[in-house]
């Protein structure tokens, strides 16, 4: 039945491909797979979920879904909210629509079937089918610099993609089986064998996910690229990375990373410290935001450390998953925004802007809500993931020992939330406040249909936020 | 029917053909190539149907003067198969690239001189049917022979074309060259082992090592490791001319740009299988014999290794999208060779054998689909640059969404057939702990996604320089939707293709 989840928005690809009206298919399928995904929150012990058939008899291959625990449960739901808002809330240029469209659903049928495979061989496959209409889209319909942008996070992915792959094919070797659900069965995976896996899965997974210093790609490439394709790509695709730690190299190879560690905590304040800088010095908010979420990733990093130095510790987990969770929503709804302010007056650089707030009051509250997200105010879904991430850093902290290596980057990684604030709330003041410019004073506000898909995203950040045992529940 | 009727009625569809063009009106040339598509159906069928996977030489056979020139196996059909559907598939190219040949055969603007271009790769199509079952030596020579002087005529078939014939020149005498190995090694290895028998190559490489402690009749069964490994490695220089391993790929860029591009793909497919095919029978017994299985295995690798990175790193400057597909093809005669340099006997799991026949099958599905684009473009644009396919996904966006979709499969990109087969190879040489290949068969993927993808970026992001959109001709637009369907198909369901190799 997880099928259907995955196979819907390839079908209305094909669909739209075929001659379907392209919006309105793609907005039917997002919204029928949403409720199809919350109904599987519901009810995701259910054996019902599970699918698998038999791909090639030898080696065995199967073309097989499932939710092994809540984490799958989580990613899936993620990727079926944000599918929504960002078809919603798209606009494409005219006579594009099919591909605009299309490249949409297609990005999102291949990151469901990445989060619900069980085999290795289709969660890597639909990871990369997913990659291919990102390369193009931005490359088609991008703004500013796309060709160069979207060349550069074509070779960068694919390059981090070959990578993984070849971490995985030599993990599947070592454990004999393509099920990601046996692999544990196979017997400890000798220390040697650990330390490489683990090396070249995080360099593979790293890469995806915008990891210091192979991070360069991702900026550029989201300033570049429409809308729906950065909200999906910024959102959902890019956790793939950190799923595939979460779900593989953690329990599969957990003595390699910890000789990996110490490079991992530096390289994830480089993330956090570096990045947040450089975030702090961009003239244009697409850029900025692209490096914002980039400089996020350093959080999530920061969990799956503590999940590598105290195995023991369900707490690092669950932060990890929450704050996935939540940076997919907060930054699709900031990259939702970003697209209204450009429609709306017509450029996106820091220095045109300011007084929006007067004209467009509607977006100047939204955009607020977005960024305090981001920096991670409380009652919002961020500060649920960060505190979660602090508290899971000193988790096995007793004081007596002294600080361990986790301890002191999360002190200092800490200091990056008060690097968010200053350049969210210097965003907000130089789009919203100030005296209105010439592009700013007529600005029309956020019209009415493009106020749902930012509400919903809103209304997920919220209830999170404030009840964030509605994830943690799927995760125990 | 006994296995071999497939090769006679093969070159008797040839020879029929030939004579019956005689008598073609000059205009209509094109009917002799659809012609010989049908028959070639026909016996693809025959060969599907007629002969179980278990036909094996029985009491009948064994009154047949050649029987033991002949085998017929799983293998032998798989690759029968293969030659017959490429063969087909080329000479439905070849009518559609009529146009062209017009303008640089003998009556220009006239389709006089086209006709036997339809019908010798049928002729080369028996060659390379009877190499898939050849077990020896001497049989497999003439064989080659006959595919390798079809392709003499065929690369220069475009007379009054100075790259064709320039192309046709070098590939007589590099080919010629080869030959002259290949005999030669023939020669020195039936010197050591008596015998040009495959079968009984391997008998006697096992019994000189059974008989090797044996005091008084060790020295009947000795034989010579030097001269044997020197014939093996003077074959493997002819068999490398074929498939075009480096350093014997020289001749590869210019041909492919040269010859007619139905030539080029046939080339590039066709012949490869062929040579590849031959390279398996040939190494078989040298890779079971434990004493010349390490010196075989250390020169596969060192082929495999060369070839992977000079093909992947010298397609990366290339601008001419068909010698682009020149250096691909080297890049992935590099992959085949790592599948056998990390050989797997026919006992394991995934044999090397398998994985071989497997990534060609996926090969001839993505290349032949892609010269069917190009010999469109060459038709329509003139041109055969990379530039010449820009802006092809504003005025073509179906013909843009299929080319794009066969190069992500030669690049390797997952749910297409091009990444099964890139991932048997690597899961092989991960096996066979050949992590140096690994890593340089890593290295060479990378390269092959950036070079691809240039084609891929000219279609979708650059604006088209002629904004005529191309008309696709009724055959290539089934053709090309065809592979293009099948590509995809067989990326997410390998299991048809497998299920024939067993």
């Amino acid at each position: 039945m997880l099928a259907l989840i995955v196979f819907l928005p390839l079908a209305a690809f094909l669909a739209i491909l075929l001659g379907a009206p392209a919006r309105l298919t793609a907005v039917g399928a997002a919204a029928l797979n949403l409720a199809l995904a919350l109904y599987a929150a519901a009810t995701w012990h259910c054996p019902c979920w599970i699918f698998s058939e038999p791909v090639l008899a030898k080696p065995a291959i199967h073309l097989a879904f499932g939710f092994p625990d809540g984490m799958s449960v989580v990613m899936v739901l993620l990727t079926a909210i944000v599918t929504l808002a960002a078809v919603l809330s798209g606009k494409a240029p005219e006579g594009r629509e099919t591909l605009y469209y299309g490249s949409s659903l297609l990005l999102s049928g291949g990151a469901l079937g990445a989060f619900a495979a069980t085999d290795l061989f289709f969660f890597y496959a639909f990871h990369e089918l997913a990659l291919i209409p990102t390369f193009l889209m931005i490359g088609i319909l991008g703004r500013g610099e796309r060709r160069a942008a979207a060349w550069k996070i074509t070779i960068y992915l694919g390059l981090g993609s070959i990578v993984l792959l070849a971490g995985l094919v030599w993990l599947a070797n070592l454990t004999g089986t393509f099920d990601m659900g046996k692999m544990a069965d196979a017997g400890r995976i000798d220390p040697v064998a650990q330390k490489g896996i683990a090396g070249l899965l995080i360099v593979g997974f790293g890469t995806l996910v915008s990891l210091f210093p192979f991070h360069s790609w991702a900026a550029p490439a989201y300033a570049s690229a429409p809308a729906p394709i950065a909200m999906l790509h910024a959102g959902v695709l890019k956790k793939f990375g950190l799923y595939g730690l979460l779900r593989l190299a953690i329990p599969l190879v957990p003595d390699g990373l910890q000789a990996w560690l110490n490079p991992l905590l530096l390289l994830l304040l480089g993330n956090i410290l570096w990045v947040g800088y450089v975030t702090v010095s961009q003239k244009r908010l697409d850029l900025m935001l692209g490096n914002s979420s980039v400089m996020h990733m350093g959080y999530i990093f920061l969990a799956v450390a503590a999940l590598i130095a105290f195995p023991e510790n369900p707490l690092a987990r669950s932060a990890a998953i929450v704050l996935m969770f939540a940076h997919g929503i907060s930054i699709a709804l900031l990259f939702g925004l970003a697209d209204r302010i450009e429609r709306c007056t017509g450029s996106i650089d820091l220095a045109d802007l300011g007084g929006l707030g007067k004209s467009a009051p509607a977006l100047a509250f939204m955009f607020g809500i977005a960024a305090m997200a981001s920096i991670g105010l409380p009652g919002l879904a961020n500060f649920a993931g960060e505190v979660l991430v602090f508290l899971a850093a000193f988790k096995s902290y007793d004081g007596t020992s002294g600080l361990g290596p986790v301890q002191v980057t999360c002190i200092l990684a800490i200091w990056g939330v008060v690097i968010s604030a200053v350049y969210m709330l210097r965003a907000y003041r130089n789009i919203f406040q100030g005296p209105a410019g010439t592009l700013t004073s007529s600005a029309p506000d956020i019209s009415l249909t493009d106020r749902i898909p930012a509400l919903l995203l809103i209304i997920v950040l919220l209830a999170v936020g404030l009840y964030p045992n509605i994830l943690l529940n799927l995760l125990k | 029917m006994p296995a071999y009727y497939l090769e006679a009625l093969t070159v008797t569809l040839g020879i029929a053909l030939l004579m019956a063009e005689a008598f073609v009106p000059s205009k209509a040339k094109g009917w002799v190539g659809i012609a010989g598509a049908i028959g070639l159906a026909g016996i693809l069928g025959l060969t599907c149907l007629a002969i179980g996977p278990d036909a094996k030489p029985d009491a009948a056979w064994a009154k047949w003067p050649l029987w033991n020139f002949y085998t017929f196996d799983g293998l032998a059909r798989f690759y029968k198969i293969f030659a017959l559907l490429c063969t087909l598939l080329v000479l439905l190219m070849g009518v559609d690239y009529r146009k062209v040949l017009v303008q640089f055969t003998d009556h220009p603007g006239s389709e006089a001189g086209t006709g036997e271009y339809h019908v010798l790769p049928v002729f080369a199509c028996a060659g390379m049917m009877w190499l898939a079952s050849a077990r020896d030596l001497a049989g497999a020579f003439v064989a080659l022979e006959l595919v390798t002087i079809t392709f003499y005529i065929l690369v220069s078939y475009m007379r009054r074309n100075i790259g064709s014939l320039e192309a046709g020149v070098k590939y007589l005498i590099l080919g010629a060259l080869s030959t002259g190995f290949l005999v030669y090694g023939i020669a020195w290895i039936y010197g050591s082992t008596g015998t040009m028998n495959l079968l009984e190559i391997g008998n006697r490489l096992r019994e000189s090592v059974m008989f090797s402690s044996v005091p008084i009749i060790s020295g009947l069964f000795t034989i010579h490791q030097v001269p044997l490994l020197f014939g093996v490695a003077l074959v493997m220089v002819g068999l490398g001319f074929k498939v075009g391993a480096v350093p014997m790929q020289i001749w590869i860029p210019d041909v492919y740009q040269g010859a007619p591009t139905p030539t080029t793909a046939f080339l590039s497919v066709g012949s490869k299988a062929a040579g590849f095919i031959l390279m398996i029978r040939f190494l078989e017994p040298f890779l079971a014999g434990p004493v010349t299985r390490g010196p075989v295995l250390g020169l596969l690798g060192v082929l495999a290794c060369a070839t992977l990175l000079f093909g992947n790193l010298a397609a990366i400057a290339q601008t001419n999208f068909k010698r682009l597909l020149a250096y691909s093809s080297i890049a992935h005669a590099g992959f085949l060779l790592l599948a056998l340099a990390a050989w797997q006997p026919s006992d394991s799991e995934l044999t090397s054998t398998m994985v071989v026949s497997f990534y060609l099958a996926t090969y001839l599905l993505m290349t032949l689909g892609v010269f069917f684009v190009l010999a469109q473009v060459r038709i329509q644009r003139d041109g055969e640059n990379i530039t010449d396919f820009n802006g092809l996904g504003t005025t073509n966006p179906r013909l843009a969404l299929a080319l794009t979709v066969l190069l992500a499969a030669l690049a390797g990109v997952p749910l297409t057939a091009g990444f099964i087969g890139k991932f048997f190879v690597f899961f092989l040489a991960v096996d066979s702990h050949l992590w140096w290949a690994v890593g340089i068969a890593t290295i060479a993927a990378t390269a092959g996604f950036y070079y691809y993808f240039k084609v891929i970026r000219a279609m979708w992001w650059m604006p088209p320089a002629d904004a005529t959109p191309i008309n696709l001709p009724p055959i290539s637009a089934v053709c090309i939707a065809v592979l293009t369907v099948a590509v995809l198909l067989f990326g997410i369901w390998p299991q048809p293709i497998w299920a024939l190799l067993h």
